[in-house]
């Protein structure tokens, strides 16, 4: 059985006085378990809406979405989630905001801060514990709400172009230590993005979503060997992968524009 | 064409240059007040010099009567700000988050913040008499509308996302507003009360238009009945002095309290 089953989602949103727009249109998708599943289309192709279900923050018009067999119905602390916005608590220290969740579930204050600690330290952010969100850079703050979405100890990591604020230099590392992450934890994953470098990079499936109404037009096995440094970017299997789904975004964008 | 001169917008100055200005404005008014009175141009119960404004506060210092009014004032104030607080506060973090509290709020509220208090005085007196319970109304009912109105909209702006976030993190409801909507908060909360509180001087004199027997206000109205203009002016620069002790204490609280939040 799949960690994750989107079954036959349908998400229609009916703004008063306006025309009713269907964002997700009878979508469906497995995530096996310790997969890197990644979802990569345009903006306005309903993928964050996907994501925002998965995550229990929002409800589908129609269809099903269950975790581990068991229907999903809000929010908990077994999807963790790290948003495209600065998220960090800004009233909490690096460390405090690590600790949230795990304060939370009601463990003992000393394992609270042993996994507080292990996850700092993951995120190479050894010697921050005691800042606040404002003193750190936009590549930190995004690296601290990796490590306290991770010290939840979730079933699914939920990532909403978590690195699309940061620029290009910044957000080619934060890939690399996600990766670094990803390759000791194998933690199953479910990110989203509209960068095909970033999804043909990072997952083991790419999952490629056209818009209006949004749905998957394909889905490619990305087999490049793990661990993945940067000189995979230039590698022909790289450029094989990135110009198909470069061709499907493109097709996919023409045929809505001629719509 | 030069974009950081002295005449192009958004451009910092030395702090030198910041300090000499503001002493230089200050030192501007003293001059004209000087030229008006000592040159003779104005009446002294028109307007009383500085020297005798100086007496005047000399005087009141030493018979401690200015201690006396800036002690009720005070009490008049703080209890009007603070009982307006301890209500909008809460009541304005829970209009701005939940529709439920805006829709039954929104249409009291935003009717009462254009009644002016003065016209609100006769009806308080035959509500609450004329003691001190009157006046703290005056300084209550002037701000209390207010801010609740700026506070639900501090609210209102708290990021959904960070509460979305909490969410994702195990919080509950109650959980989410204890520990992200009230923190969150807290900077806007602290901005807002700081330019209440100035409000709330402003109604001062309104506060002691009737029946009072002591305040700044009070000594202000009655110093008008003999056109004692030093002693006028006293109350005027006490009530201005206090605002921005008032407004400093803020200040330095917030520095204080939320040392995590971005800007000051």
């Amino acid at each position: 059985m799949s960690l994750l089953s989107i079954q036959d989602v349908t998400v229609r949103f009916e703004p008063k006085g306006k025309p009713a727009v269907l964002a997700l249109d009878n979508v469906s998708l497995d995530v096996e378990h310790n997969t890197f599943s990644v979802i990569v289309g345009p903006s306005g192709c309903g993928k964050s809406t996907l994501l925002r279900l998965v995550a229990g923050l929002e409800a589908p018009t129609s269809g099903r979405l269950d975790l581990d067999g068991k229907p999903i119905v809000g929010p908990s602390a077994d999807r963790g989630m790290v948003f495209q916005s600065y998220t960090l608590f800004p009233w909490l220290t690096v460390r405090e905001n690590v600790m949230f969740g795990p304060k939370l579930k009601g463990l003992p204050k000393s394992e609270v801060e042993d996994i507080a600690d292990r996850f700092i330290a993951a995120v190479h952010l050894k010697g921050f514990e005691k800042s606040y969100p404002k003193e750190l850079s936009g590549g930190m703050r995004q690296r601290v709400a990796l490590a306290r979405a991770l010290a939840n100890d979730p079933r699914i990591l939920l990532m909403d172009e978590p690195f699309g604020a940061l620029d290009s230099q910044t957000r080619q590392l934060m890939q690399e230590l996600l990766l670094e992450i990803w390759q000791e934890q194998r933690k199953t994953v479910l990110f989203i993005t509209h960068d095909i470098d970033e999804a043909v990079f990072l997952g083991d499936e790419v999952h490629v979503m056209s818009a209006r109404p949004g749905r998957f037009s394909r889905t490619l096995s990305i087999d490049i060997e793990r661990p993945r440094g940067i000189d995979v970017l230039t590698s022909p299997a790289f450029m094989e992968y990135k110009r198909e789904i470069l061709s499907l975004m493109h097709d996919e964008a023409v045929r809505a524009q001629m719509a | 064409m030069n974009t950081s001169s002295l005449f192009s917008p958004k451009t910092e100055i030395s702090r030198g240059l910041y300090i000499g200005l503001s002493i230089s404005s200050v030192l501007a008014v003293l001059l004209v007040w000087c030229l008006l009175t000592y040159g003779g141009y104005m009446p002294p119960d028109f307007l009383a010099t500085p020297l005798e404004v100086l007496r005047a506060g000399l005087e009141h210092v030493s018979d401690l009567s200015l201690f006396g009014h800036m002690g009720s004032s005070l009490t008049v104030i703080l209890s009007g700000f603070l009982l307006a607080s301890v209500l909008a506060v809460p009541l304005g973090i829970l209009m701005g988050s939940f529709r439920a509290v805006q829709a039954f709020l929104e249409p009291i509220t935003g009717f009462m913040r254009y009644i002016p208090v003065s016209a609100l005085i006769p009806l308080l007196i035959l509500w609450v008499g004329i003691g001190i319970e009157q006046k703290i109304m005056v300084i209550f009912l002037g701000t209390f509308f207010q801010q609740l109105i700026l506070i639900s909209d501090v609210s209102a702006r708290v990021s959904k996302d960070l509460i979305d976030c909490a969410y994702t993190l195990g919080a509950t409801r109650g959980q989410v507003v204890w520990r992200i909507l009230l923190p969150a908060c807290m900077p806007g909360v602290m901005d807002n009360l700081r330019v209440t509180m100035g409000w709330a001087w402003t109604y001062l004199v309104v506060a002691e238009l009737v029946a009072a027997n002591s305040g700044l206000g009070y000594m202000i109205l009655n110093a008008m009945r003999g056109l004692f203009t030093d002693v006028i002016l006293l109350g005027v620069f006490t009530i201005g002095i206090l605002g921005l002790m008032t407004d400093f204490l803020f200040k330095w609280l917030r520095q204080r309290l939320l040392p995590w939040s971005a800007d000051f």
